[in-house]
Order: C-alpha cells, then structure tokens, then sequence
C-alpha cells in the first residue's frame, strides 16, 4: 500500500510547481495553465484524504472543483482574448491601463 | 493489488508527473506547455486509479485533458503569437523571489505532511469510487451545490461570449 504522505507530498510538489509558474511566468496563457496545475494539486489532495478517511465526499468535491475550473478556463481565455485584442500582448506586465502614473 | 505492485505503479508516475508539470513551468512555447499538460493531466488520472477514484479519473480525462485543454489549444493558435511576444521576463529579481517562495512554501507543506504521521490507507470494499457510489452521494448530500453548479457553468458560457464578443 502507497502510504498516504507519498501522495499529499507529490500534491504539495505539484501546487509548488503551480505557484512557481503565476508568479515567475508572464505570458497570461502559461499562468492559467500553472493555475490549473494547482486546482488539480487541490483535487489530488481532496482525492487522497477521501481515500484515507475512507469517505466519499472527497470525490463530491473533487468533481465541484473540476466544474468551477471548466467555468474559469472559460471565462479566464475569454478575457485573454478581449485583451490582446485591445492592447495587442498577452503579457501580463504589459496590460497596465489602470495603473496610476 | 498488492502492495509491491502499487508502488510499482506509483513511482514511474509521480516521475512522470513531476517531470511534465516542469515541462509546463519552463516551456518557452505555450504549446509545449500546453502538452506538458496533457500528460501531466493522463499521470494525475493514472494516480487516481491508484486512490480506486474511478469516476474522478475518467472526469479528469475527459474534462480536463479533453474539454480545456482543447480549448487552450484553440486560443494559442487563434493568438499565434511570434517570437518577440513570447519574449522572457524583464523582472529576473521576481523570478528569483518567486523560487525562493516556491521552496519555501514546499518545506512547509512537505514538513506538514511528515509532522502529521504516516498513516496507511485503510481497505476499502468494491464500490468505493465507482459511478454509482459516487452519484448517490451527489445526489443525496450535494444536491443543491450540484444543482448551483449548473448555474455557475450557464454563466460562465455566457459571460465568456459576452466578453469575447467583439460587438455585443
């Protein structure tokens, strides 16, 4: 048997992994792919505590967190587009309109 | 399974997994990245089998390494983006603060995870996971955040036209 650790220490790896890329990467493409890296960090955590428990609603939720990330690829690529429509760039230091100064 | 075999199973794929996820973080081209996705997304499906989540590994693939994914693809091509725009970052400092705090963040998940204990996976019997366990338990406990997820997904397809839309 897999002890539990293995996996929420491979899950805190990969969210690590995630975080890393939003904040080191500036092509907006990229920093949703990391975002959806760590959603899935967040979803094998849930998985490997509904295992452990041994409970079923870990999977309950680990479906609604599939459903909320679905809806923000959406709406996140959405914005990516009207962006680099307005302002030509998908890079995430150059979309400053709000920015005082 | 036995025990052997399960680990068997698991190091090739937490390897695997570990190495695409990279893949993501360091590609230059999004659509590498956007392959390294993939296959970190089909190890994570392979993991969940491991954990005898069958429905949550067949969504992942269908959902995430199918449905989003695809999506993804279609907005890198649709932007083809040239090389000057797919250009390095100017702020190396933040880079470095970004790894620090990335390590950093790691040591405290990782000594978490070793503080809390090694607990072994208790058995389970044959229905654990499977579609049918999985809906009665969504259907009976979750029903209402099931049914507000259909709401959620209604409003982001049309809040994604709306704001793609170039007229409305």
């Amino acid at each position: 048997m897999v002890p539990a650790s293995y996996y929420l220490s491979l899950a805190a790896v990969l969210f690590t992994i995630g975080l890393a890329g939003v904040v080191t990467r500036r092509n907006a493409l990229i920093v949703f792919m990391c975002i959806e890296l760590m959603l899935n960090a967040a979803n094998f955590t849930f998985l490997a505590f509904a295992r452990m428990k041994p409970d079923m609603s870990g999977h309950a939720i680990a479906f609604f967190v599939i459903a909320v990330a679905a809806a923000e690829a959406a709406v996140g690529l959405a914005i990516v587009i009207a962006v680099f429509r307005s302002r030509g760039t998908v890079n995430v230091d150059e979309v400053t309109a709000i920015k005082d100064s | 399974m036995s025990d052997k075999a399960e680990i068997f199973v698991f190091w090739p794929l937490a390897v695997l997994l570990v190495g695409t996820a990279g893949g993501v973080l360091v590609a230059r081209n999004p659509v590498y990245a956007a392959m390294s996705l993939v296959g970190a997304f089909f190890c994570m499906a392979g993991l969940y089998l491991l954990l005898t989540a069958h429905l949550v590994a067949f969504l992942q693939i269908l959902v995430y390494a199918g449905a989003i994914m695809v999506l993804f693809l279609f907005v890198i091509m649709l932007l083809s983006l040239s090389d000057e725009e797919l250009g390095v970052s100017r702020m190396k400092a933040m880079q470095a603060f970004g790894a620090l705090g990335g390590i950093g963040l790691l040591a405290v998940l990782v000594s978490a995870v070793h503080v809390s204990g090694d607990r072994g996976m208790p058995p389970v019997d044959a229905r654990f996971g499977t579609v049918k366990a999985v809906a009665e338990v969504l259907f009976r406990q979750y029903l209402l955040p099931f049914e507000a997820t259909s709401v959620l997904l209604l409003v982001a397809i049309v809040g994604a036209v709306i704001v793609a839309k170039q007229r409305v």
